[in-house]
C-alpha cells in the first residue's frame, strides 16, 4: 500500500501548523519584515536582553525567541465582547464593521487637543513590532504589529501637568456591535494607564498586523497595545483618548473589581482569584509555556513598578 | 399472577431495553463525532481547548441526565427506567476522566509539576477534581457485588451525586470571566431535577391525574 503523506489530505497550512514546521515559517515570515535577521532557534533557556536601550523590532523578536502566531489563528481567535462572547464567531460577525471614516479624539488635561482621522493617525511613521499578547485567561499569540508609539501622540498634544492618567473609550455603536446589547460589561469598553505606562516606548497604537491594516476582529482601524499587560488591557477601536488625573476605572474593574485591578500587569505569581496564571497556552504552536513576570519584559518595565507590592496592585 | 399484569410487564422491559440500547448509542455518538471532527480538522483554532470543553459539556450533560430516571418515575410510575442511571452514571464518569486526561495530556502533556501548580493555584481546577474523584467512587461502588455489599450505604454514597452536580455547575461558572448562559441554564436544570426529589414537590407531581400505573 502506498503510504499517504499527511500534506496530500491536509491543506498546506494546517498541515505545517499541526506539525509544528511553523517554526520554519515564523522564522521566514520574520525574516522577511526583519530585512534578513532570522530570531534565534526556539529554546528553552530564559530570555536576556543584551541592552536597557529601547528595542528595536529584530530584539523584539530574538528576545521572544517564539515563532509568530498564524495569522489565520490571530483572525479567529478574538476577543471582542462588543461583537460576541465566542472567540470564534467574532470575525464573522465583525466583518463588515465600518472603520471608514473614522475618528479620535484625544483631550482632557492637554494643551493642544486634536481629533484625529485615518489620515493623520496614518501619518505617524508606522513601524513594525513583534511583541507576544498573554491574555487573562491564560492564553498567548506572538503578533506582528504596525503601528506608533503612543508616546508620540501624546508629546503632539502636550499634556498638562495636572495629566496623571489616560483614558481610553472604544466605539460604541450596538447597531454595528451586536454584543453592546447585552449588558456583560458596561458600554463603552474603558481601559486606562497611568501617563509614564502610556509614554513608555513598548506601549503602541497599532493600526495593522502583518503588515496588513487591522482586520475589524483584531480593533481595527486603531487600538492599543500594551505587551506587558494582560490582553484586555489593549483596548480595540479606540475613537477616545483623555488625558486625566484620576485613574480611570476600566469596564473589567467595574465588572469585577476583585478579579481584575487597574494594573493587569502580566505575573504568573499573582493567581487569578479563579485560575492559575503560571502558564498558557501557545495558540497556534500548540502546547503549553510558562508565564514571565511582566510577559518577559521585566528588563524594560520593571523599573515603573519599583517599591510597588504587585500582588495588591494587580 | 394474572395473564395482564404479566403482559404488561413483558412491553415495558422491550421498552426499557431499547432505552438502554438508546443510552449507549447516545452516550457513545459524541465521541465518535468528537473523532470525526478531529479527523476532519474541524475542531477550530484551537483544538486542544475545543476537545476540552466539548468532553466537558458532554459529561455535565450526561450527569444532568443521570438524574432524569428519578423523576420520569415519579412522574409517569414507570420504575423501570431506573435501569438507565447505572450505565448514564459510568459513561458520566468515562467523560468526566476523558475531560481531565485531555487537560492533563493534551493541554499541559503530562508535566506534573505544571499541572499540580496550576491546580493548586485554581478553585475552578480544584473544584473540577474532586468532582472526578467522587465520580471515581461513585463508578467503582457501581461494581454490582459491591453494590449488593454496601446495601443501604450505597443509597447514602451515592446521594454524592448531588454534590458532583453543585461542584460541577460551579467549575463551569468559574470558567469564564462573566456569567454564560451555558452554565446558567445548567445550574437551573440541576436546581429542579433536585427540585423535584424534594418530599413536597414528589407527591405533588407523582399524584397528578393519570400518572399512577396501578
Amino acid at each position: 500500500m502506498r503510504k499517504i503523506d499527511p500534506s496530500e489530505i491536509t491543506p498546506e497550512h494546517l498541515y505545517l501548523n499541526r506539525r509544528q514546521l511553523i517554526a520554519g515559517m515564523g522564522a521566514l515570515a520574520a525574516a522577511s519584515f526583519l530585512g534578513g535577521c532570522a530570531p534565534e532557534p526556539a529554546g528553552s533557556a530564559p530570555t536576556a536582553t543584551a541592552t536597557s536601550a529601547p528595542l528595536g523590532p529584530t530584539e523584539m523578536a530574538e528576545q521572544l525567541e517564539s515563532e509568530l502566531t498564524p495569522l489565520e489563528d490571530v483572525a479567529n481567535y478574538n476577543n471582542f465582547y462588543e461583537f460576541t462572547l465566542s472567540k470564534t464567531g467574532v470575525a464573522e460577525l465583525a466583518e463588515d464593521f465600518k472603520t471608514s471614516p473614522w475618528e479620535v479624539e484625544v483631550g482632557g488635561l492637554v494643551s493642544t487637543p486634536r481629533t484625529l482621522n485615518l489620515d493623520d493617525i496614518m501619518a505617524f511613521e508606522q513601524e513594525e513590532r513583534i511583541y507576544r499578547m498573554r491574555c487573562v485567561e491564560a492564553w498567548s499569540m506572538v503578533i506582528p504589529w504596525r503601528g506608533f508609539p503612543l508616546s508620540k501622540l501624546l508629546d503632539e498634544v502636550e499634556p498638562t501637568s495636572e495629566a496623571q492618567f489616560v483614558r481610553f473609550e472604544t466605539l460604541y455603536d450596538p447597531q454595528q456591535m451586536p454584543g453592546q446589547n447585552r449588558a456583560v460589561l458596561n458600554w463603552p469598553y474603558v481601559e486606562g494607564l497611568r501617563l509614564d505606562e502610556a509614554m513608555h516606548d513598548l506601549t503602541i497604537l497599532a493600526t495593522g498586523l502583518y503588515g496588513k491594516d487591522l482586520p475589524p476582529q483584531n480593533g481595527a482601524p486603531i487600538r492599543l497595545v500594551v505587551p506587558w499587560k494582560y490582553g484586555f488591557k489593549s483596548i480595540k477601536s479606540i475613537v477616545k483618548i483623555e488625558l486625566v488625573a484620576e485613574m480611570p476605572t476600566s469596564s473589567w474593574m467595574a465588572a469585577s473589581p476583585n478579579e481584575y485591578g487597574f494594573y493587569a500587569n502580566v505575573n504568573p505569581n499573582v493567581r487569578h482569584p479563579r485560575w492559575s496564571q503560571a502558564t498558557e497556552r501557545v495558540i497556534g504552536e500548540g502546547g503549553r509555556r510558562e508565564t514571565e513576570l511582566f510577559n518577559g519584559y521585566e528588563e524594560e518595565v520593571a523599573h515603573l513598578y519599583a517599591g510597588m507590592d504587585l500582588e495588591e496592585n494587580f | 399472577m394474572s395473564e395482564r399484569p404479566g403482559r404488561h410487564r413483558t412491553a415495558r422491559r422491550r421498552a426499557v431495553r431499547w432505552l438502554e440500547i438508546a443510552t449507549h448509542v447516545g452516550a457513545l455518538t459524541p465521541l465518535a463525532a468528537l473523532a470525526w471532527m478531529f479527523w476532519q480538522n474541524q475542531l477550530g483554532p484551537v483544538p486542544v481547548e475545543t476537545v476540552i470543553r466539548l468532553l466537558g459539556r458532554y459529561a455535565l450533560t450526561l450527569l444532568l441526565l443521570t438524574l432524569v430516571p428519578t423523576v420520569v418515575r415519579t412522574v409517569t410510575g414507570f420504575g423501570e427506567v431506573m435501569r438507565l442511571r447505572r450505565p448514564l452514571g459510568l459513561y458520566t464518569f468515562l467523560y468526566a476522566a476523558l475531560h481531565f486526561l485531555a487537560f492533563a495530556g493534551l493541554d499541559f502533556g503530562f508535566r506534573v509539576g505544571l499541572i499540580v501548580t496550576t491546580i493548586v493555584e485554581s478553585r475552578r481546577e480544584i473544584v473540577g477534581l474532586v468532582a472526578l474523584a467522587i465520580l471515581g467512587l461513585l463508578a467503582l461502588t457501581s461494581i454490582r457485588s459491591l453494590m449488593r455489599e454496601l446495601g443501604k450505604t450505597w443509597k447514602v454514597v451515592h446521594r454524592l451525586v448531588y454534590a458532583v452536580g453543585g461542584l460541577v455547575v460551579l467549575h463551569y461558572v468559574w470558567n469564564y470571566k462573566e456569567l454564560r448562559t451555558g452554565p446558567a441554564v445548567a445550574g437551573m436544570a440541576l436546581v429542579l431535577l433536585v427540585l423535584a426529589r424534594v418530599p413536597a414537590v414528589r407527591d405533588f407531581l407523582s399524584q397528578r391525574p393519570g400518572s399512577r400505573s396501578s
